[in-house]
């Protein structure tokens, strides 16, 4: 199913102060059927508040939210056929696995009250999806949290659901379930086709199994679109600095011109900017370490990944402390490491710039 | 993992012999008083052993008066005191504005003084020759004749003291239950919401489950406590008891050791034995309930 959010906007009481706290700002955004998208932010962004609004647990304070043509701003959460899965998972802990699964087919009332075979029936299709089959007597607690998290998906599941919703669903496991369970749920969405919305403060969680990605910022999304499309071409130093690890370089730069200056290195040509100060985003993969380079940095040192080489330098005009260059470990070897500085060349496609005023976005030819 | 076992006795040794003096040997004491015949307190002499003292207190009509007033008592006030503090502590639970008077105000009877109670109580119910109590005022200004509930029939008696025992327990009852419904994830009912769940489903199906073991705590303390009622009687009906025919079997032990009739060590340890294995029996029962039925975290 489609859902459409037009202009949705959320406003809180602002406590112990007069005013408001605007939480999401006219947010408008079309998530096609079947699609799974990533709504990502740091905290405070307004990302859960939407999600929110979405499943109905929250009223907007304006803007609709449509699922397919129909309008669902007004409806309460249980008429809008959503699934959720909540980032403590919200499993019953008095409920055995199965008693969980069968809780919301239970709920159904009048015409769509379901026999009981049936029930077990799509109970168990669901265990089988996310393959907790042979789970289904014991209690939530005595579950692992990897598993936890799939009888909550299927859970949120068996009542074949319009739209999925799930608020942070990695950020309870340990590192290596986190990338297990998101090819998980990648899975399962696309098995079920059902369009599938979730929240992260993960950039790579979000970017690693997106269709599309919303990144947020105090309530205003501000980039929407495919993983790789927004990493290569952000529209601005926040979501430039929110994608990728390790995160983009940043530098305070100028252009004159046509050319870009850091400090009194002309570093890049940058045809069609205008002269004047601006922010320098630089991919850690824009670097390439080169002795007739025009950029210079302190030498800090080499740390070793093993299919590539992080260089760590230090620059005077960098916002962050150090500067991290990946490079491939032949050209990570080239480098000189008992010299104290090292030279680069900059990659221009890795190279972004943001005006210095605004942080948006220059565009160069 | 020995000399670790060693180090936790030591730390229970205070509590063991503080336990074993005032209890386990008071117990057994009581146990050999009642079955010691003829036991004469003056001289600390008896005639022999046997289960006379029961017989005797078994047939006492004052005794089964103490224990029907007892059994009453606790088979009302329980289930009643622990149904009200369920549903006052849900409707403070659901409100925001004036929660935190409310709370205050429930729970200042458990601050009261009992006999200061007792008063008040007096005020509400008792007859004097200038007034009929606010009660039967009120009872009057809806057209029933008053009835006397401090010396009248026996329900009307009954009655107050269910009433003023109901009242003096709920306020533990209501705290210990408005912490155990905030202590249930808001999570849950988010989840059950969107699943649609209707709100008496809510209720029966997630609240009750999970606070099932503070309701149980509240009903097995609330049975001890209530099979222990005497003050209460006393602070309504003042000391003699079995005049107003509102004693309890506590009041019975105890007018069987100190009251005017008193000066029966043995027929008072015969009492509390009875009262001890009726205790001990219910609350078996209770805990082989608990087993069934209540969920553990």
């Amino acid at each position: 199913m489609k859902v459409v959010l037009s202009e949705l906007t959320k406003h809180f009481p602002a406590p112990k102060k007069k005013g408001e706290v605007v939480a999401v700002d006219h947010f408008s955004f079309e998530i096609p059927d079947g699609s799974l998208i990533g709504l990502l932010g740091p905290s405070g962004c307004g990302k859960s508040t939407t999600l929110n609004m979405i499943c109905g647990l929250q009223k907007p304070t304006s803007g609709k939210i449509f699922f397919g043509e129909k309008d669902v701003t007004d409806l309460p959460p249980e008429k809008r056929g959503v699934g959720m899965v909540f980032q403590n998972y919200a499993l019953y802990p008095h409920l055995t696995v199965l008693d969980n699964i069968l809780f919301p087919l239970e709920n159904l009332k009048g015409k769509e009250k379901l026999k009981k075979e049936e029930k077990m029936e799509r109970a168990l299709t669901c265990a089988r999806l996310v393959q907790i089959e042979g789970l289904l007597d014991r209690r939530p607690a005595e579950l692992s949290g990897g598993q936890q998290q799939r009888v909550a998906i299927a859970r949120a599941l068996v009542k074949m659901p319009g739209v999925l919703l799930l608020d942070e669903p990695l950020s309870n496991l340990d590192a290596r379930l986190r990338l297990q369970t998101r090819e998980e749920i990648r899975r399962i969405q696309k098995e079920t086709g059902i369009t599938t919305v979730f929240v992260t403060h993960d950039q790579e969680e979000a970017m690693s199994i997106s269709d599309c990605i919303v990144v947020m910022k105090e309530g205003v999304a501000q980039q929407i679109g495919a993983p790789q499309q927004v990493y290569d071409d952000p529209a601005n130093l926040f979501v430039a600095k929110f994608l990728g690890t390790p995160p983009i370089n940043v530098f305070e730069g100028r252009v004159e011109k046509g050319r870009l200056y850091i400090g009194n290195e002309d570093v890049l040509s940058v045809s069609g900017a205008e002269d004047g100060k601006v922010f320098v985003g630089i991919r850690p993969e824009g670097f390439v370490p080169d002795e007739k380079g025009t950029f210079t940095c302190t030498l800090k040192g080499v740390e070793v990944m093993g299919r590539d080489v992080s260089i760590v330098a230090q620059h005077p005009l960098c916002g962050s402390g150090a500067i991290r260059a990946i490079v491939s470990s032949e050209q990570g070897r080239a480098v000189d490491l008992s010299s104290s500085s090292v030279r680069f060349r900059l990659k221009s496609e890795k190279v972004f710039l943001f005006d210095g005023e605004s942080q948006e976005r220059i565009r160069v030819k | 993992m020995e000399r670790n076992q060693k180090k936790g006795w030591l730390y229970l040794l205070p509590a063991l012999l503080f336990v074993a003096v005032f209890l386990v040997y008071p117990l057994i004491d009581v146990l050999i008083y009642s079955v010691q015949e003829g036991y004469n307190s003056a001289s600390q002499e008896f005639f022999g052993w046997g289960s006379y003292n029961y017989s005797y207190v078994l047939r006492d009509p004052y005794f089964l008066q103490a224990l029907k007033n007892t059994l009453v008592l606790v088979f009302l006030t329980v289930p009643a005191s622990t149904l009200l503090s369920l549903l006052i502590s849900l409707a403070l639970s659901s409100i925001k504005k004036l929660r935190k008077l409310f709370q205050t105000v429930y729970f200042l009877p458990y601050v009261t003084n009992t006999l200061a109670v007792g008063m008040v109580f007096m005020i509400l119910f008792d007859q004097t020759e200038y007034s009929n109590g606010l009660v039967n005022l009120i009872l009057e200004g809806v057209g029933f004749s008053p009835v006397d509930f401090i010396e009248g029939p026996y329900w009307a008696k009954m009655l107050v003291l269910c009433v003023y025992t109901v009242w003096t327990v709920m306020p533990f009852k209501i705290l210990v239950l408005t912490s155990a419904l905030a202590s249930v994830k808001e999570e849950y009912y988010s989840a059950a919401r969107i699943d649609g769940t209707s709100r008496f489903r809510i209720f029966y199906k997630i609240t009750l489950p999970m606070i099932s073991p503070m309701l149980f705590y509240l009903v097995i303390t609330g049975f001890i406590g209530a099979f222990k009622a005497y003050g209460d009687a006393v602070a309504l009906f003042g000391v003699n008891l079995n005049a107003a025919e509102m004693n309890t079997i506590v009041g019975y032990i105890y007018d069987m050791l100190y009251g005017d009739s008193g000066g029966y060590p043995s027929y008072a340890a015969a009492a509390a034995i009875v009262l001890f294995v009726i205790v001990l029996t219910v609350t078996v029962i209770n805990l082989l309930v608990r087993k069934k039925h209540v969920f553990n975290g």
